[in-house]
């Protein structure tokens, strides 16, 4: 497993990426910045790190998505490469045209910065195999953009193909109502592209992979990677 | 030559910012507002002098970039 995490000017969770692949591969991933052309020979794996892109001016990852790099990503998605944006990573997915909506200002205008519990929708995907269906994870979230939003056709496709990865909940699993928190349609957490090798989400599984930071409930995430 | 690109979000689409500053309007009693959505607006110096140029770049300029027409319109007056 060969990855590469993108750097754009404003990111700043591209340490704890790196952190948190290198835990689960033994290998340290390559730092890409955003006026490249071109992904490392052989990448299997491109990571869009959170952070705040260009200062979220104009709207969160608008022009990160339009970055000389995106069109090397966007290629390497094309081809079946496995792509994973989280948070501001997902935005630029959005913005960039890799997945379909976008993050909108949390339903109440506030920042949240706390653990939120997510539902794991499916576990056969790459991204996800070393969970089970269904199975509740702590992790963390911080965002003030993370109000996925799309129009109802839209919905309905990625909601009939099955691409939401994560929706959140409460620790009991239980979707929706206060355990929302920003307004997400659907408490939809995080979706996959149409061939499920495009994960994008809020939530910031990175942070979750050693337990003297409070869990390691977004290993998972990485483990399930290390097979591809 | 001049531009204004304005920006708006779709009808329909929450606006949580729009909503907030309706709230604070109502709240210093400024009465007869009904609703407020929030936009954007750019003003953009042009190089050309060609009215169907201007267009067709400020198009292009929106479509790739200033509006994400997933949620949002854009309006292009050449001033």
């Amino acid at each position: 497993m060969k990855a590469a995490v993108v750097l754009f000017p404003g990111s700043n969770r591209e340490g704890d990426a790196v952190r948190a692949i290198e835990m689960a591969t033994g290998r340290k991933p390559q730092i890409v910045w955003h006026a490249e052309t071109e992904l490392p020979a052989g990448t299997d794996l491109v990571v869009l790190p959170g952070g705040f892109s260009y200062g979220d001016y104009l709207r969160c990852g608008a022009i990160a998505g339009r970055a000389a790099i995106m069109d090397a990503v966007r290629a390497h998605a094309a081809r079946g490469g496995l792509v994973l944006g989280i948070c501001n990573g997902f935005q630029i997915l959005c913005e960039g045209g890799l997945l379909p909506g976008v993050l909108m200002r949390n339903k109440d205008l506030r920042f949240v910065c706390k653990m939120q519990h997510l539902r794991v929708e499916r576990a056969d995907t790459i991204f996800t195999r070393a969970y089970t269906k269904g199975e509740v994870i702590k992790v963390a979230i911080a965002h003030g953009e993370g109000n996925y939003e799309a129009d109802e056709a839209t919905i309905a496709r990625i909601e009939g193909e099955g691409l939401v990865a994560f929706r959140y909940c409460d620790a009991n699993g239980v979707v929706g109502g206060v355990a929302n928190p920003n307004g997400s349609t659907n408490d939809i957490a995080g979706i996959y592209s149409e061939k499920r090798n495009v994960l994008g989400m809020m939530p910031h599984p990175e942070n979750l992979i050693d337990p003297l930071v409070g869990g390691i409930d977004g290993a998972g995430l990485f483990k399930s990677l290390v097979a591809a | 030559m001049k531009a204004r690109v304005t920006v708006t979000l779709k009808n329909g689409v929450l606006d949580p910012q729009g909503k907030a500053i309706e709230g604070a309007l109502k709240s210093f009693g400024i009465d007869g507002v009904g609703s407020v959505r929030q936009g954007k607006v750019f003003d953009i110096e042009l190089s050309t002098d060609d009215r169907a140029q201007a267009e067709t770049l400020l198009k292009a300029a929106c479509e790739k970039l200033l509006a994400n027409t997933v949620v949002e319109n854009y309006r292009v007056e050449i001033v």
